[in-house]
């Protein structure tokens, strides 16, 4: 009896053990549902700049000349709408992990989550500057490769963090972005795959994962 | 004696709370009070009874810094702590398993 009582504590501490060291290393309340809504907010994005491209080459050929006030125009429209896009997926994906977090009964802000912010920024800032380094000379046409290719090291980065199925999230993403080198001119489309489609797909696979009751 | 001489357990990791701040060791570089205090839902002074019993037994180091003017306590895990708690889960497993 007492031999019995023994093994399931034993059984009990292990399981301890294993949940506060997975608890303690890795941001583990990263929801599924937070990869639908960026993907979602990438897919609208990428529909709204068609539009403004269908626009802009559309007032192009109706008048028959190129005029670079429309350019500047059409570049301050895609900078804000990039900033809008951007900054909606990060409120809803921050809103729907901040629901798991709070569910779980674990805190959004401690040394895990600080661990993966710092991990994930780095590529991502160093990516950032290396883009506007390149729009200041106006190379547009390695922005969508670099955007996809330093966005998935910094997941394969942050994958030692969170939850481990990021990584290959992070290789789709390098894939696509090494891809798109190679094919000029379908940025935008190769985008709305990389930032919209992967994350919906990645975000459904770890909603039936890790959530769905 | 700290360890069982009939299932190999370590009587310092029976408690719950030793239990966990060693886990947390065993996984993170270094932890500040704070942040164990949290992960593990224990009051301060509780915690702080435990970790002065993990450094005795010389399983755990303190280093006590600053950040500013506040004082940042932090804590690493040694090499006797890491082994010992090492032999601690592989007993644990073995009870499971019902070798002795």
């Amino acid at each position: 009896m007492e031999d019995k009582n023994q093994t399931s504590s034993s059984l009990q501490d292990i399981k301890d053990i294993r949940r506060i060291m997975e608890r303690s290393s890795r941001f583990i309340s990263l929801s599924g549902l937070s990869g639908v809504a960026a993907g979602i907010c990438a897919l609208i994005g990428v529909f709204i700049a068609d539009n403004m491209l269908d626009n802009y080459f559309g007032s192009y050929n109706s008048r028959g000349f190129f005029s670079g006030d429309d350019f500047s125009k059409l570049k301050i429209r895609f900078a804000l709408l990039a900033v809008v896009v951007f900054g909606v997926a990060f409120i809803s994906s921050f809103y729907l992990t901040w629901r798991k977090a709070k569910k779980q009964g674990l805190p959004i802000w401690d040394h895990t989550t600080k661990r993966l912010a710092w991990n994930m920024l780095v590529p991502l800032i160093a990516g950032a500057i290396f883009i506007m380094g390149m729009l200041r000379y106006d190379v547009w046409l390695f922005v969508a490769p670099a955007c996809l290719i330093f966005y998935g090291l910094a997941l394969v980065n942050a994958s030692k963090y969170t939850l481990a199925d990021i990584r290959y999230l992070g290789y789709c993403e390098i894939v696509l972005g090494l891809i798109s080198m190679f094919l000029p001119g379908y940025g935008l489309w190769i985008w709305a795959i990389g930032f919209g489609l992967l994350h919906i797909i990645y975000g459904i696979v770890m909603w039936q994962k890790y959530e769905r009751v | 004696m700290l360890k069982n001489p009939i299932t190999g357990l370590n009587k310092v990791f029976e408690s719950r709370i030793r239990l966990g701040v060693m886990s947390v060791l065993m996984v993170n570089e270094e932890i500040n009070f704070n942040d164990l205090k949290q992960m593990l839902q224990v009051t301060d002074g509780n915690l702080a009874t435990h970790l002065v019993n993990l450094e005795e037994n010389g399983f755990i180091k303190v280093h006590k810094g600053f950040i500013g003017k506040k004082t940042n306590t932090t804590y690493v895990i040694t090499k006797a702590g890491e082994k010992a708690f090492a032999e601690h889960i592989t007993a644990l497993e073995n009870m499971i398993k019902g070798v002795k």
